[in-house]
This record gives structure tokens, C-alpha cells and sequence, in this order.
């Protein structure tokens, strides 16, 4: 019996698929590809890490400027992140739930810091804050250090992440719509109450995603942070610009030692990313298997 | 202004409280952060003459950096759209062991910072590197030449190719493709007239996101270039060393030509996607 469906159903599949050789060329060639990329740059930055050993590389990461360079990045994370949180659920909220004249081009200038050069962007803040800006002579003479300090890595930062978690948000709020939140209002809710116990949970997902990319952007944020540090030594250095400066100055191993701890961000973003991703498949095919409540009009 | 007072004629319909505040802190942080600092941009090329400005915006260095920074980011980008459409295909059509893990690797290139980027690649590609060992005897450099560029150019872009392409290919309806076979026509067929019109908008995209960012780019690209005036100097390192040289004016002149080109680019993509979701039929 299975001897004669076969060949027909072999036939019916080949209308939608491919002969075998060419899916596995055509697998092969793409891994081959992501090898060269992906998979080679990554295993490079470890195995230069610890190319003379364990403890040389031990050594490298408990210079006191690499743990300067570290302290510096985190802070700075901690810093963007949350501003550009606040202001991704904000700008979510206003786009999504609301229509008003003007959203598809504030949607625009939303994106704009993605496409300005990372280098651009400290260039503005330099214009801005630098001796030569607008603010210069005003903060001089009140003493006030912005660019070449931390206050200018920190506003880089922000710029160049701004659109990180609002860009995750916009798009699926307005898919789910006001309904449950309208909802909610009738019901009695206040405002809070509303985003708290209904937006919150829906765009949970979402949210996490966002911050985790814009948190690895922050971190690993290099040429606008380049324009605007400075680099002085154990002041104004974060691990991308410490990186730079021991490459330059041939430490190899120590560049690469720093270097290591970025790829391993980078990788634990990866795999939050992942996990969020699956979670949420996971709970979109759970909700959707539920018997509908009602049939919809 | 015109959007607040444009906002409020709609206000009487509105259910949902936090118009006002949510809008009103976009705005301000928005012109903050983002609208004032590039405006100073504009401003401080405003104390430049405009022969000045010429002069800054096409002297011989700057416009051998422009023919680089374009000419690898469009060869970059076209490298990305064919291996990006390949991958995606791969990573949506067929199953093999470890898909899980090579569809998360990537976004590699989105959360890998870009000077360990540019390093690794360096590493990699110089004459005593892992691959540049074996290509050295052959005459093949590919680190400290524009070779180079293109390189961490096309590391760069590719998830923005495969991202854009991947959802489009899940969401295709087979049943199309039955048809087209059932009409008699080969597989080849299927995919050159069905399949690839249909992708094409998010491929288009997916080229024009990875150009744009490639353009701009710096991090990645300043390790593995050489920088040689006139021969490996990409744009935004031309705007950094006329900075060093306290040359803020023709600084900022080849920065406003890099941000008009970054908005265009902008507009570009965002016209594109309107034409996707036309084409997808899904709401805007």
C-alpha cells in the first residue's frame, strides 16, 4: 500500500519543496557563511583571550582601569535604560492608544537615531556642551564638566539606545488594540490601575525584549561614546573604549580579555532574547488553542 | 506645537486617560534628547560661508571617503540581501540539527559590541590570523584595505536582512505554491514568479536597513580598514579627525551630509515598509 502512495505523495511534496541535494546545498552553504561570520569572529575574541593562558588572562581583568572601564559601563547602562524605559512606554502609549495628526512623523523621528551615524551623534553633544558649543562658556564658568566626562557618555548613550524599547512596544500595543483597557475603565480602573494590571501584563514580553537589546547596545555603545569620553584612563573609559586603547597599545591579550566579557553579554542577551521568544510562541499558541468565549462578530 | 493643538480636537472621544502626559513627555524628552542636539548640527553649519562649506564637503580626502564608505556599504548590503534571503530561507523551510541555536546566533551582530567586532575580524583576517594564514600565500588580503571594510560591513548587516525576510517567509501561504505546481510549473518557476514577489518588498527593505547602517558606521570598520588617507578612510573617521584637529566647522559640514543622506535613508525605509504592508495586506 505505502509502496504505491509513495511515489504520489513524493510528487505532491515536490510542489512545495525541494529535491534533497539542493536543500542540503543550500543548508550547507548557509552555515558555511554563518560560520565564517558568526561563529569564527565570536570564538576569535576567546581563544586570543587566552592565548597565553588562563592566568594571564586573570591578570589582564583585575587591572584597576579594566575594572574602572567596567564600573563606568554599568553605570552608564543603568542610567539609559530605564530613561529610554520611561520614555518607550510612554511614547507606546501615546502612538498606539491615541490618533491624532502628526503620528506617522513622530513615529519617524522616533526611529531618527537609528539612522544617524554613532559618530554624528557624539558630534552633537560636543556642538552642545563642548567649549566651543552653546552651553560651553556657561558651564565652564559654573564649572560644570559634560563632554569629555561622564554626563556626555552617558547622554551618547542615550541617544544612540532611545529607540530601542519603543520601537518593540508601538507595534504591539496597537495590535492589541484598547479594547481590555477600555474595558477596564468603564469597569471603574483608574489610569494606573489600567496600565498596571492590564497593559503591563500584555506587553511584559515586549518590554523585556526591548531592554535586553538596549541594554546590550548601551554596553557596547562605541563610536558615540568614542566622540564624546575623551578617554582619559580609570575617568572616562568604558569597556569598548578601554578595548580600544589596549589594542592600540598591542596588549593583545588584555584587549581581547575585555573584549571577552562583552562577547559574553552579548551572549547571555542571546539567550534571554531566545528564551523570551520561545515564552512568548509558547503563550500566543496557548491562548490561541483556548475555546472562544464567544464567536466574534 | 501644531500637534498639540491638532490633538486636542480629537480629545472629546477619548476614553483612555494619559493623553496628554504620555504625549506631552515624548515630545519634550524626544526634543531633549534627540531634536535640539541635531538642530546645533544644523546651526554651527551656519557659520560657514558656503564655499566654506564646499570646500569641507568635497576636498579630494573627503570625497575618496565618500566613494568607500557608498561603494562598500552597497556591496556589503548586496551580499547581505543574497546569503540574508539564503539563511532566512534555510532557517523558515527546512529543518537540521542546531536550527534553534543558529537562528538565535543571528542576532550576533546586533549584541555583539563593535569594537570586539572589529577586532575579532581583524584577528582573524590579518596575515597571521586563523583565515588569513591560508589566503596570505595566495596574494588575498583581506584586513587593512578596503577589502576589509566590506567585511565588517557585511557582519554588520545581516541580521537586518534575515530579521526583515524570515517573518514575510513564515507567514507565506503554501497553498500558492500548490497551485503554481498543479499549473505545471517547476519548482524554479515557483520560486522566480510566486515565492519571490512576494519577499521582494521585505528584501528591498531589508537591503536598504542594512545599507543605512552600514554607512554610518564606525566602530567595526576603523579596526580592520588601515585608515590610509584617500584608500581605506571611511566618512565618520574623516568627521573624528577633523575633530582632533579642533576643525569643528568642517567637522560638523561633513556631518550635516551625513545626516541629510542618514534622513533620506530614513524616508527610503519607512515608504518601503508602507509598500510591504500594502503588499502583505496586513494593517499599517
Amino acid at each position: 500500500m505505502s509502496t504505491t502512495l509513495n511515489p504520489s505523495l513524493r510528487r505532491a511534496q515536490a510542489g512545495t519543496t525541494e529535491p534533497a541535494w539542493v536543500r542540503y546545498s543550500l543548508i550547507g552553504v548557509a552555515l558555511t557563511f554563518m560560520f565564517f561570520f558568526l561563529v569564527l569572529p565570536l570564538a576569535a575574541v576567546f581563544t586570543e583571550a587566552l592565548r597565553k593562558g588562563f592566568d594571564a588572562y586573570w591578570v589582564a581583568l583585575q587591572e584597576p582601569d579594566a575594572w574602572s572601564a567596567i564600573y563606568l559601563t554599568f553605570v552608564t547602562a543603568l542610567i539609559a535604560v530605564p530613561l529610554n524605559l520611561v520614555f518607550g512606554v510612554a511614547a507606546a502609549w501615546a502612538i498606539a492608544k491615541y490618533e491624532f495628526t502628526g503620528k506617522a512623523f513622530l513615529t519617524t523621528l522616533v526611529d531618527l537615531p537609528f539612522s544617524v551615524s554613532p559618530v554624528v551623534a557624539g558630534l552633537i553633544y560636543v556642538l552642545m556642551f563642548g567649549a566651543q558649543g552653546w552651553f560651553g562658556p556657561w558651564l565652564q564658568a559654573h564649572d560644570i564638566k559634560i563632554v569629555f566626562a561622564v554626563p556626555g557618555i552617558v547622554l551618547a548613550t542615550v541617544f544612540v539606545t532611545f529607540p530601542f524599547i519603543a520601537r518593540e512596544l508601538i507595534p504591539l500595543m496597537q495590535a492589541q488594540g484598547n479594547d481590555e483597557e477600555q474595558a477596564a475603565i468603564v469597569l471603574g480602573a483608574t489610569g494606573w490601575q489600567t496600565f498596571w494590571y492590564v497593559t503591563l501584563p500584555n506587553i511584559k514580553w515586549g518590554l523585556i525584549y526591548g531592554v535586553i537589546l538596549c541594554n546590550a547596545r548601551a554596553m557596547g555603545e562605541f563610536g558615540a561614546v568614542s566622540v564624546v569620553s575623551g578617554h582619559i584612563r580609570g575617568q572616562t573609559n568604558t569597556m569598548p573604549l578601554h578595548v580600544e586603547i589596549l589594542y592600540n597599545e598591542y596588549q593583545s591579550v588584555a584587549a581581547f580579555a575585555v573584549a571577552s566579557l562583552l562577547a559574553l553579554l552579548a551572549l547571555v542577551t542571546l539567550a534571554i532574547k531566545s528564551v523570551v521568544e520561545w515564552r512568548h510562541a509558547r503563550e500566543l499558541k496557548a491562548t490561541a488553542e483556548l475555546p472562544q468565549e464567544m464567536p466574534s462578530a | 506645537m501644531a500637534l498639540f493643538s491638532l490633538a486636542r480636537s480629537h480629545k472629546a472621544a477619548r476614553v483612555l486617560p494619559g493623553f496628554n502626559i504620555t504625549l506631552g513627555f515624548t515630545l519634550t524628552y524626544l526634543s531633549l534628547i534627540v531634536l535640539i542636539p541635531l538642530s546645533a548640527l544644523v546651526f554651527k553649519t551656519f557659520t560657514l560661508t558656503w564655499p566654506q562649506f564646499w570646500e569641507a564637503v568635497t576636498g579630494p580626502r573627503v570625497m575618496a571617503s565618500y566613494k568607500l564608505t557608498f561603494g562598500a556599504s552597497l556591496i556589503a548590503a548586496l551580499v547581505n540581501v543574497v546569503f540574508g534571503l539564503l539563511v532566512a530561507w534555510v532557517l523558515v523551510r527546512y529543518n537540521f540539527f542546531g536550527k534553534k541555536v543558529v537562528d538565535a546566533l543571528v542576532d550576533l551582530p546586533f549584541a555583539l559590541p563593535t569594537a570586539v567586532a572589529g577586532i575579532s575580524l581583524t584577528a582573524l583576517l590579518a596575515g597571521n590570523g586563523w583565515v588569513g594564514q591560508y589566503l596570505e600565500p595566495w596574494g588575498i588580503q583581506l584586513a587593512f584595505n578596503p577589502n576589509g571594510v566590506v567585511i565588517a560591513l557585511i557582519f554588520i548587516g545581516l541580521p537586518f536582512v534575515v530579521r526583515t525576510v524570515q517573518p514575510v517567509l513564515e507567514d507565506a501561504e503554501k497553498e500558492l505554491e500548490e497551485a503554481a505546481t498543479c499549473l505545471g510549473a517547476t519548482r524554479w518557476q515557483t520560486f522566480s514568479r510566486v515565492i519571490f514577489p512576494s519577499i521582494a518588498p521585505a528584501l528591498l527593505t531589508g537591503f536598504a536597513m542594512a545599507f543605512a547602517r552600514a554607512i554610518g558606521e564606525y566602530g567595526s570598520v576603523i579596526f580592520i580598514a588601515g585608515n590610509m588617507p584617500m584608500v581605506s578612510e571611511i566618512t565618520p573617521l574623516i568627521i573624528i579627525g577633523k575633530l582632533e584637529q579642533y576643525d569643528y566647522a568642517g567637522a560638523t559640514a561633513v556631518a550635516v551630509v551625513m545626516l541629510v543622506i542618514s534622513f533620506v535613508l530614513l524616508l527610503v525605509i519607512n515608504a518601503l515598509q508602507a509598500w510591504q504592508r500594502r503588499h502583505t495586506g496586513a494593517p499599517a
